[in-house]
């Protein structure tokens, strides 16, 4: 049984959404634009999916990004560190007409939340996960994250990280996950348009965006989103599409043996026919992986939806055994159950 | 069912112990004798002692698993100190279980197994049936395996499967001496084998064979039988504490109206109510079996914001696990109940055997002042009425419950009169209603300082819940001192606000008298055996048995005044003494500390019962 919502007329704006709590992210803070993205989504999200207000949840674990359930105008939990992948399931497989959005950073989602991390993307209830990635420890100010490149020196890695760190995306393919997206906190419409495809999906969507921690690790995405870098070390995924970038669209992403390279049109014979086509549905996740992975300087990272495939979600398989077990159990009430089986009477 | 009338012997009570190697199927065995003894009308109580180990090395004595059923005319509290009666289906069950037989017991032996090499592997040096080192028990010497063997031989059955039998052969015997009915037996063989008929058939037939054996040898110069129990007029059941907690949670949901959500991980000896929840989707009963305890719990906590009941079920490691969590759900302040069935500790510990030993953990193993409410059931059939109550305080107090049971309960049964759920307590949880203009998530109600379920999805009842300290009536983060004071001071004035809904405390015996014998959770049945015996003896002894822990009872200074001494007794080194001597420092207390893996024994209490007495 689906849990099928039908799109009502319902007009809700941003300020619905918004808080009257102070907002207590640091001045050029990644997360404020992540915030403004958010409140603008919810009510697209409400009109497309029949959601009301109230049918918000937003949860989180702890972190500078779980402050944000405090930050929204909805029903809210701000947890415990690395758990809220479970808070959001309970929620979700308990109340499936809810939308429940999760927020967690890369300490809470890859370190002290791994485990939590994997098995939500493996199970696929449909929550909307979204995972600040600054690559450090920002409210403790500044120890590296499973996510911290190798060598990287911060405060608790003086002499550079010794550690491989996690790729955020490559974890949930290969934890079987059904989507998976990545967005820079620089492009708020980029970032609009994936958190709706986000709660679009139907089932676990794990967002990871690449956050600024102007503080403790500045600049740390910044030749992805740099203004003079950013065309040719962004390459936005688009459904159906070429996989061109470059400010001038001329270059692309070929299928050379079992890797992917990065090609210019026009130089070897390239044409546009040899470029990759974008398809975020197959089941298989091969190129979806390679996708993930890319990295530049050698490759651009991919943004925009990398991973999206259809796959029955948790609750519906749960609620629709509770449907089809009320049709067919013999115990119609607990009364039947306690009486079951071998009992006797004694007149 | 021919025995012979002239041979049968009246007799009060008896106690029988089942041991084999842990293939060798005793619980199953143990469990069929207790249902055939419900059929019998006794009141019984049922002890299983098994290894944690899946199958241990065969022959071995750490592979021995044992199920030792009490039963009589009488009421039943115990599981029974030493048995009349033992089944040992190898060398290493009879020597595991040697000391656990009284000087005169019946030894039913399977000798086809007392060979040299499982002598050996059992370390007898001696073979014991040669040794005279069972002088003084009637040792029945059956070949069991050979004529469960005989029994079935015109069956197309392979070997192992006919082997696999033997243990109904030694529960024949057990029939006849004990003059039963293999109706029960037959019906359930029938149901469980429904689809390989000549399984069916092969168990019936082994078993009459069995009793056919016992009567045809004359091996037993007495049979017994025992009347039926004078229990009160009702409907009965056997059921073990696990299966009583996860039926009184669902009675619970059905009668709060409340859909169950239990998020858990499995965990001996806790799982089975894990198991049994699962089967029942049909009550609107949600199960996650989650990636660790962490998860389970906090799941947990996510459900009861979403509007469950919510319910985590585990053992010892599973709770310390959990504390984080509890103390969110204690911040947060929604209701969860967490079963903690317990296991010997610490680390992994005793897995398969009890102890009482998480009561600390569960009153103060958490970060911070994170009171919430504790207790314990008092036996196997009383885990229903534990699991509801804890179920019903927690919604309406708006707090986590944790209800500690523990594998003597968890796996022990007794017979349960079946309640009707209509007859249960009222069950009304403070839910907010829908656009409320009042509400605020910290306003409290002033009866019971609990604060309002606004069910995330309820319209105008937005709000935001976490760990970081909340402003008192509007739920807005704050750090303020004074406010941490005061959220902290009505956290606990909350929990303490319970005992006024908790029942008091109640004496077993006269309210003055030279010993009070304190107990609390699952040695309520051994305690009161040995209290019940010495008072017939004419001892100046009482008991009382505690079920709520945090809040303890409004009257205990009242009852503790009637006595010149008072002894504690429970299965750990003396925390539930610690904490009354916190609680009550104004009277002294003796104290009665046992941890191995086994309940009491009424023999021991006495002795140390009769020892005060005597000072």
């Amino acid at each position: 049984m689906e849990q099928k919502i039908e799109p009502q007329e319902i007009q809700l704006t941003k300020i619905d959404f918004k808080s009257d709590q102070m907002v207590k992210w640091c001045p050029g803070c990644g997360d404020h634009a992540i915030l403004k993205s958010v409140e603008n989504v919810f009510p697209l999200v409400g009109q497309k999916m029949g959601y009301k207000k109230e049918d918000f949840v937003v949860v989180s674990g702890i972190g500078c990004s779980s402050r944000f359930p405090y930050y929204m105008n909805t029903y809210g939990i701000h947890g415990i560190h690395g758990r809220a992948a479970a808070l959001a399931m309970g929620i979700k497989l308990t109340n499936p007409k809810l939308s429940v959005w999760m927020i967690s950073g890369d300490g809470d989602s890859m370190a002290i939340g791994g485990n939590h991390f994997i098995h939500v993307a493996r199970r696929n209830p449909d929550i909307n996960y979204l995972m600040f990635n600054n690559e450090i420890y920002g409210l403790t100010k500044g120890q590296y994250s499973p996510t911290t490149p190798k060598g990287q020196k911060t405060k608790t890695s003086p002499q550079g990280s010794f550690e491989t760190p996690f790729n955020p995306g490559e974890l949930v393919i290969g934890a079987r996950g059904k989507f998976f997206a990545r967005v820079v906190d620089t492009n708020p419409k980029l970032m609009q348009q994936v958190f709706l495809e986000a709660a679009l999906h139907h089932g676990t969507s794990i967002v990871e965006i690449l956050q600024n921690c102007v503080i403790f690790n500045n600049n740390i995405h910044a030749l992805i989103t740099g203004r003079d870098t950013k065309n040719d070390n962004q390459l936005i995924l688009e459904t159906g599409k070429p996989m061109l970038f470059g400010k001038e669209k001329n270059k692309g992403i070929i299928l050379e043996g079992t890797r992917l390279k990065a090609v210019v049109l026009g130089e070897n014979g390239i044409t546009e026919d040899d470029i990759l086509v974008h398809d975020p549905t197959t089941e298989d996740s091969g190129i979806h992986m390679m996708l993930a992975s890319m990295a530049p300087p050698e490759l651009p990272a991919a943004l925009g939806v990398i991973r999206s495939v259809k796959a029955e979600t948790l609750e519906d398989a749960i609620w629709n055994s509770v449907e089809h077990e009320k049709e067919v159990s013999p115990y119609k009430n607990v009364d039947d159950l306690l009486t079951s089986g071998n009992t006797w009477k004694i007149e | 069912m021919t025995a012979k009338k002239d041979k049968i012997v009246e007799i009060e009570e008896a106690v029988v112990r089942f041991a084999g190697d842990s293939g060798d199927g005793m619980q199953l065995t143990g469990s069929l004798f207790s249902d055939s003894t419900a059929f019998a009308g006794n009141d019984f109580a049922t002890f299983p002692d098994y290894p944690s180990e899946i199958r241990a090395p065969q022959g071995t004595v750490s592979g021995v698993s044992g199920f030792q059923i009490h039963f009589g005319h009488k009421n039943i509290h115990t599981t029974g100190d030493l048995a009349d009666v033992l089944v040992a289906m190898n060398p290493a069950s009879l020597k595991a279980n040697m000391r656990w037989v009284k000087k005169d017991a019946i030894i039913i032996l399977n000798n086809d197994e007392f060979t040299g090499k499982n002598l050996e592997k059992a370390g007898f040096d001696t073979n014991p049936l040669e040794d005279n080192s069972l002088t003084g028990h009637l040792v029945v010497q059956a070949p069991l395996s050979m004529l469960t063997k005989e029994a079935v031989k015109d069956l197309d059955l392979d070997n192992k499967s006919v082997l696999k039998s033997k243990n109904m052969f030694a529960l024949g015997i057990i029939y006849y001496l004990f003059n039963r009915d293999f109706t029960n037996t037959f019906t359930f063989f029938e149901n469980k084998f429904k689809k390989n008929p000549l399984v069916v058939e092969a168990n019936k037939r082994v078993l009459e064979a069995g009793y056919n054996y016992a009567e045809t040898l004359e091996v037993f110069s007495n049979t017994y039988r025992i009347e039926k129990a004078s229990l009160n007029k009702g409907h009965y059941r056997n059921v073990t504490g696990n299966l009583a907690t996860a039926w009184g949670l669902l009675a619970a949901s059905e009668r709060s109206g409340r859909k169950i959500y239990l998020g858990s991980y499995p965990i001996t000896p806790a799982t089975d109510i894990l198991q049994e929840l699962a089967k029942h989707k049909q009550f609107t009963c949600i199960t996650q079996q989650a990636e660790d305890e962490i998860a389970g719990v906090v799941s947990t906590i996510g459900a009861s914001f979403a509007g469950a009941m919510a319910v985590t079920t585990t053992s010892g490691p599973g709770l310390s696990l959990k504390s984080e969590a509890i103390g969110l759900a204690v911040m947060t302040e929604l209701p969860m109940v967490v079963v903690n069935v317990q296991r010997g500790g610490p680390s992994t510990g005793l897995p398969t055997k009890s102890e009482q030993s998480d009561l600390m953990q569960a009153l103060f193993g958490r970060n911070g002042e994170a009171p919430c409410i504790v207790m314990a059931a008092t036996g196997a059939a009383d885990a229903f009425y534990a699991a509801y109550e804890a179920a019903k305080l927690a919604m309406e107090h708006m707090t986590p419950v944790i209800l500690l049971t523990d594998g003597s309960i968890g796996n022990g049964s007794e017979v349960f009169r079946i309640p009707k759920v209509a007859d249960l307590p009222d069950i009304n949880p403070p839910i907010a209603k829908a656009d409320d203009p009042d509400y605020k998530p910290y306003k409290r109600d002033p009866k019971t300082l609990a604060r309002k379920w606004a069910i995330a999805g309820t319209p105008g009842l937005r709000h935001r819940l976490g760990g970081l300290e909340k402003e008192d009536v509007t739920g807005n983060v704050s750090h303020d001192p004074v406010n941490h004071q005061k959220m902290t001071d009505l956290r606990q004035a909350k929990v303490d606000m319970v005992v006024n809904y908790i029942p008091e405390l109640e004496v077993e015996g006269d309210a003055e008298s030279d010993l009070l014998v304190v107990g609390w959770g699952s040695t309520y049945g051994v305690l009161l055996t040995a209290v019940e015996e010495m008072r017939a003896e004419g001892k100046s002894i009482s008991m009382t048995q505690f079920k709520y822990i945090m809040p303890l009872p409004k009257n205990v200074h009242e009852v503790f005044s009637g006595f010149k001494k008072i002894i504690v007794c429970e299965n750990n080194m003396g925390q539930f003494v610690n904490y009354l001597r916190m609680t009550h420092p104004e009277f002294k207390y003796e104290q009665y500390n046992k941890v191995q893996g086994l309940p009491f024994m009424v023999s021991e209490l006495k002795t140390k019962f009769d020892t005060l007495l005597n000072e």
